[in-house]
C-alpha cells in the first residue's frame, strides 16, 4: 500500500486554487450519466449529496436514520469558526489555520488545515442564504463568540442549537434535491459493505432496516460521510446508533485507518449516575467561561458545597494553570479532572465529577445575566440531575466526544481504494490529535460543499464512457453472501447475554486501558483483553427474533462485532505511539510537570494500518508531515 | 422505585398488536425513562422474548427520534421534555406506566413502538427550503437580519420533527409542524422570493397526509420545543394571502 497525499505544489495560500485549476471537468450531459452513492446525510453526507446534485449528477444517499435530520451532528450545541475576522479583533485565514495546527499538537497536514481555513468563510455565506437564524446583535449583523480557548472570537452560533440549524440547512437543500429527482434518498439502510472491483470502489451492500432485504447498489464512486467512532467507549456524548461499522468494513476492503489512538475526551459533561447510564450528556464547553471548577480539599469532606468554606476548596485549575485557570484545552482540562477523582476528592454521590461552581459569576454578573447566558443549559442540567445549579454547583466528569481518527484520505479526500472518498468525521481529518471547539462543523461542511464537489468530479471524469459496474457482478454476490451469512450467525448463535452486554464490558476496557491516560501495560493488557472478550462474544451473544424485519438487536450485533476489530487497532495504536501528543497521553511520556510529551524527531507522521486479515495485526504505513508554516513548539498553558 | 409498565406490542406493519404487562422493579430516580425501557428489555433478552423495539438516538431531547405516548400524553407529562429527558424522578413509586406508539393515521406502526414519520419529509421536499445552490450564496454580512426577526425565525426552526404534535391532534393534523417549519423561512429576507410558493406547496403536501386542524392546541402542550400556535396562524394568513392576493407569484413554478 502506498500512501500519496497528492498535495499540490506551490505556496500553501495558493494550492487550492492551483488544484482546482487542474482538475479534469465533467460537462453538464456528462455528469448526468455517473451515479454517486453518499452514506450518511450528517453535514458532510447531506452537504456533499446536495452539492453534487446541484452540479448534475445522480446521488444515491443511504442512511440508517429515518430521517436525514436525525444525524448525529444534529446534537452539537456550541458553534462552528469561520475566519471572517467580523469582530475586527485581529482574525485571518491564516491565524485559524495556524490555531488549528498548533491545537491538533503538531499532528495534522498542513495543507488541508490551510484549504479549511480558507474555506470556513463560504460555509458561513452559504449556512445564512439557507435561513440558518445564527445568533445577530441588535444592528443585524452577525454575532461571535469565543471559543475554546482561542483569543479571537470567530465561533458563529444558533443558540445552544447550532449543529441543529447547520443540518436543518444542509437537510433543506438535500430534500431541494430529492423533490427534484436528482437524489434518491434512501433512509433506514444501512451499508454493509463496500464492493470492490479491479481496485475501485464499485459500489455498496446495503440492508433495508425494514423489511430485512439485503441487496447491492452500484455507482462510479462511493462517498462515506459516516460519523464518528467515540461509542466503542460505550458511554459517550455520541447518539446510541452512531457507530464504525461502514468506515471499518472499507477499511477490511483496503481503505487504510489512520491515528485511531486519538479521541477527544470532552471536560465538561455530566456524570453518570448508576449501572444503568446509556449515554453521557455534554454540558457546553462555554460554562468554562464563567464557571469555577473545584474540588474540596479533603477527600472525605462530607459537607454539601455551599457549606465548605473557601479555605478548604482547592481550584486545581487556577492553581496548576494561572495564566489560562479554567480555559486550559480539553485534554489538559480532562486529565486534571480524572487525577482529581482517582485521587478521592471526587464530588457527588459517586464520588465521580468534579464542581462547576456559578456563584462566584452569578454574584458579579447577576442571575439574570448568567440565565440569560446558559439559562438553556441549566435547565438541561436540572432535568437530568435533578439539580438546580442556579443554587448548587454542576458536577461534571470528562467523556468521550469525538474521535480525530479515521479512514485515510489524501489531500482529495480520496481513501487508498481509489473511488472511495471519505468527509466528516468519517476521515481522519484535519485536527490533528486534538480537535478545537467548534471545528468539526466547519470541516463537515468544507468536505460536502466545497472539496468533493470538486474532487469527486475530478476522479469521475477520468471514468467517462464507463458504465458502472453491474450489480450482477459476482464481487457483489459474494459480499451480499458474506453479509447474510454474518446475519445468520449472530441469529443461530443462541448464547445467554445481549448485545448490550457486550457491549458495556468492550466500553469498560477500552475507558480503562485507552481513555484519558495510556500506559504500556495497560494497552497489552487490553490487547490481551479485547480478543478473549470478543470471542465470548462469538461464542455467546444471545439475538432473537429474524432477519426479515427491524430488529435492533442484529443491527447493533454487527455494530458491537466491528467495535471489537477496532478496539484492537485503537489499542495497538496507542502502543506502537511512543509519545504523548493532543488526546492521546502516554503516562510514560510526560514532562516533570505532567504535560504532555511529544516526540516529533520520531513520530510527526499519521500512522495509517492496513488491514492483513482477521486474527493477523495490522500493518503500520506512515505519512510523513512536514511543517514548513507553523513551527513546532511545545503547547503550554501555565 | 417499581413499576408496572403495559407497552403495545406489535410484530409488524400488518400484525395484530396488544398490550403487554412488564414490571420494572428496583429502578432509580435518576434513570431516564428510555433507560427503563433499557433495563425491560435486557430483562426479556435473558428471558427469551424479542425486546420492545423503539426509536431514539441522541437522548438528549434534539434529534427527534423518540416519541412515545406515555399515560395517554406525547411525551408524557413534563412540559417541554421529549422522552429521553424524561426521568423517573417525574413518576411515584408503584406507579402503571402505559406506553403506546404515536397513533396519526399519517404514522402507519412499523413495530411495537416504532412508526414511519416520513410524511414529514414530504412536506419539506415540497418547498420547505430556499433555492440557493452551493457557491452562489452572498457575503454573509450583506444581509442585515434585525435580531428579533432572526430570533423569531430561531423559535420556529427549534421544531425537531419529532411528530409529538401530529400524534397529540384528535385530528391528526400536522399544522403545528408544517407552520413552523414554513415560518422559519418565510419571517427571513433570503426566504421572501419562495414565500408564497413555498407556503401553498407545503400546506397542500401537509393535506395529502394529514389531518385538518380545528384548533384544540393540544400540539403546543405537547411540542417538547414549546412552538407556539402563533405560528399556525401566521400560516393560515400566509395561505390565504398566497391564494388570493398573490395567486399570480404562488402559481408559479413548482407549486402545482
Ligand atoms: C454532543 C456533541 C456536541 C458537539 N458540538 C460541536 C460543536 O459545537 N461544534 C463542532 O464543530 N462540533 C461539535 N461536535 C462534533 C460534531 O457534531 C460532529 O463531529 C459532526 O457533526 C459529525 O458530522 P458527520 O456528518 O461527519 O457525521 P454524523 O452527523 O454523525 O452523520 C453520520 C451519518 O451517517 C449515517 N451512517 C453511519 N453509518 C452508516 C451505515 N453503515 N449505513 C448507512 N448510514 C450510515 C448516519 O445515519 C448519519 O446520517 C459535537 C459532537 C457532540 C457529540
Ligand atoms: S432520542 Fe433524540 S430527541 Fe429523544
Amino acid at each position: 500500500m502506498e500512501l500519496n497525499a497528492h498535495v499540490p505544489a506551490g505556496p500553501i495560500q495558493e494550492q487550492w486554487e492551483s488544484d482546482q485549476f487542474n482538475m479534469k471537468l465533467v460537462s453538464p450531459a456528462n455528469k448526468r450519466r455517473f451515479e454517486v452513492i453518499v452514506v450518511g446525510s450528517g453535514l458532510a453526507g447531506a452537504s456533499a449529496a446536495a452539492s453534487l446534485a446541484e452540479l448534475g449528477y445522480h446521488v444515491t444517499v443511504f442512511s440508517y436514520h429515518d430521517s436525514p435530520r436525525r444525524a448525529h451532528s444534529i446534537a452539537a450545541q456550541g458553534g462552528i469558526n469561520a475566519a471572517k475576522n467580523y469582530q475586527n479583533d485581529g482574525d485571518s485565514v491564516y491565524r485559524l489555520f495556524y490555531d488549528t495546527v498548533k491545537g491538533g499538537d503538531f499532528r495534522s497536514r498542513e495543507s488541508n488545515v490551510y484549504r479549511l481555513a480558507s474555506l470556513s468563510v463560504n460555509i458561513i455565506d452559504q449556512c445564512v442564504a439557507q435561513g440558518v437564524p445564527f445568533a445577530r446583535e441588535y444592528g443585524g449583523m452577525l454575532e461571535n463568540r469565543s471559543f475554546g480557548g482561542v483569543q479571537v472570537s470567530r465561533t458563529f452560533y444558533a443558540r445552544g442549537q447550532t449543529g441543529q440549524q447547520l443540518l436543518l440547512g444542509a437537510y433543506s437543500a438535500l430534500m431541494r434535491q430529492v423533490g427534484l429527482g436528482a437524489v434518491t434518498l434512501v433512509p433506514r439502510t444501512e451499508m454493509l459493505d463496500l464492493v470492490v472491483v479491479d481496485g475501485r470502489a464499485a459500489g455498496v451492500v446495503v440492508r433495508d432496516l425494514t423489511t430485512g432485504e439485503v441487496y447491492s447498489k452500484s455507482a462510479h464512486a462511493v462517498i462515506l460521510a459516516t460519523g464518528g467512532y467515540g461509542n466503542v467507549y460505550y458511554l459517550s456524548t455520541n447518539a446510541k446508533k452512531s457507530n464504525v461499522t461502514a468506515a471499518w468494513r472499507a477499511h477490511k476492503r483496503g481503505a487504510a485507518f489512520a491515528n485511531a489512538c486519538y479521541t477527544q475526551i470532552h471536560p465538561t459533561c455530566i456524570p453518570a449516575s448508576g449501572e444503568h447510564q446509556s449515554k453521557l450528556t455534554l454540558m457546553s464547553e462555554s460554562l468554562r467561561n464563567d464557571g469555577r471548577i473545584w474540588v474540596p480539599k479533603d477527600a472525605n469532606d462530607a459537607r454539601p458545597a455551599h457549606e465548605i468554606p473557601e479555605a478548604d476548596r482547592d481550584y486545581y485549575l487556577e492553581r496548576q494553570y494561572p495564566s489560562f485557570g479554567n480555559l486550559v484545552p480539553r485534554d489538559v482540562a480532562s486529565r486534571a479532572a480524572k487525577r482529581q477523582v482517582d485521587s478521592g476528592r471526587g464530588v457527588g454521590p459517586l464520588k465521580n465529577g468534579v464542581f462547576l461552581d456559578f456563584a462566584e459569576a452569578i454574584g458579579r454578573l447577576g442571575r439574570s445575566e448568567i440565565q440569560e447566558r446558559y439559562g438553556n443549559l441549566f435547565e438541561m442540567y436540572d432535568r437530568i440531575s435533578g439539580e438546580d445549579p442556579y443554587g448548587t454547583p454542576m458536577r461534571i466528569y470528562p467523556a468521550t466526544h469525538y474521535t480525530m481518527g479515521g479512514l485515510w484520505v489524501d489531500y482529495h479526500l480520496m481513501s487508498t481504494v481509489p473511488g472511495c472518498f471519505v468527509g466528516g468525521e468519517a476521515n481522519f481529518s484535519d485536527h490533528g490529535a486534538n480537535r478545537l471547539g467548534a471545528s468539526a462543523l466547519m470541516q463537515g461542511l468544507a468536505d460536502g460543499y466545497f472539496v468533493l464537489p470538486y474532487t469527486v468530479g475530478d476522479y469521475l471524469a477520468g471514468l467517462l464512457g464507463q458504465k458502472a459496474v453491474p450489480e450482477t457482478h459476482e464481487a457483489f454476490k459474494n459480499a451480499e453472501r458474506e453479509v447474510s451469512d454474518q446475519t445468520k450467525r449472530f441469529l443461530g448463535t443462541n448464547g445467554k447475554h445481549s448485545v448490550d452486554h457486550f457491549h458495556r464490558e468492550l466500553g469498560a476496557i477500552v475507558w480503562d486501558q485507552i481513555g484519558m491516560e495510556r500506559t504500556r501495560s495497560g494497552l497489552e493488557q487490553a490487547l490481551r483483553d479485547i480478543p478473549a472478550l470478543k470471542a465470548d462474544f462469538d461464542r455467546d451473544v444471545r439475538v432473537l427474533g429474524t432477519a426479515d424485519g427491524l430488529n435492533s438487536s442484529l443491527e447493533d450485533a454487527g455494530r458491537v462485532a466491528d467495535f471489537f476489530e477496532l478496539a484492537e487497532l485503537l489499542a495497538r495504536d496507542a502502543l506502537h505511539r511512543e509519545e504523548s501528543c493532543g488526546g492521546h497521553f502516554r503516562v510514560e511520556h510526560q514532562t516533570p510537570d505532567g504535560e504532555a510529551d511529544r516526540d516529533d524527531e520520531n513520530f510527526a507522521y499519521v500512522g495509517a494500518w492496513e488491514w492483513k486479515g482477521t486474527g493477523t495485526p495490522q500493518t503500520l504505513h506512515k505519512e510523513q508531515l512536514t511543517f514548513d508554516y507553523v513551527h513546532p513548539a511545545q503547547r503550554s498553558y501555565k | 422505585m417499581d413499576f408496572t409498565l403495559k407497552v403495545w406490542r406489535q410484530a409488524g406493519p400488518k400484525a395484530r398488536g396488544s398490550f403487554e404487562t412488564y414490571k420494572a422493579s428496583g429502578v432509580s430516580a435518576d434513570m431516564s425513562f428510555l433507560e427503563v425501557l433499557d433495563v425491560v428489555n435486557e430483562d426479556l433478552i435473558e428471558k427469551g422474548t424479542e425486546p420492545i423495539a423503539f426509536e431514539h438516538d441522541c437522548r438528549e431531547g434534539i434529534c427527534g427520534s423518540c416519541g412515545v405516548m406515555i399515560n395517554g400524553q406525547a411525551h408524557g407529562p413534563n412540559e417541554r421534555t421529549a422522552t429521553c429527558q424524561l426521568h423517573m424522578r417525574t413518576f411515584k413509586d408503584g406507579d402503571t406506566i402505559t406506553v403506546e406508539p404515536w397513533r396519526a393515521a399519517a404514522f402507519p406502526i412499523l413495530r411495537d413502538l416504532v412508526v414511519n414519520r416520513s410524511a414529514l419529509d414530504r412536506i419539506i421536499e415540497a418547498g420547505g427550503f430556499i433555492s440557493v445552490n452551493t457557491g452562489s450564496a452572498v457575503e454573509a454580512n450583506m444581509i442585515p437580519i434585525p435580531k428579533v426577526v432572526s430570533d423569531a425565525a430561531m423559535d420556529a426552526a427549534e421544531c425537531i420533527g419529532c411528530g409529538a404534535c401530529v400524534a397529540a391532534c384528535p385530528n391528526g393534523a400536522a399544522q403545528l409542524f408544517t407552520s413552523a417549519k414554513i415560518q422559519h423561512l418565510n419571517l427571513l429576507p433570503q426566504g421572501q422570493s419562495e414565500r408564497w410558493q413555498r407556503t401553498e406547496a407545503m400546506v397542500d403536501k401537509m393535506e395529502e397526509y394529514f389531518g385538518g386542524c380545528t384548533n384544540h392546541g393540544e400540539c403546543q402542550f405537547a411540542c417538547p420545543k414549546g412552538i407556539s400556535i402563533d405560528f399556525i396562524a401566521y400560516m393560515n394568513r400566509d395561505y390565504l394571502k398566497s391564494k388570493v392576493t398573490n395567486r399570480k407569484l404562488g402559481g408559479q413554478g413548482f407549486a402545482t
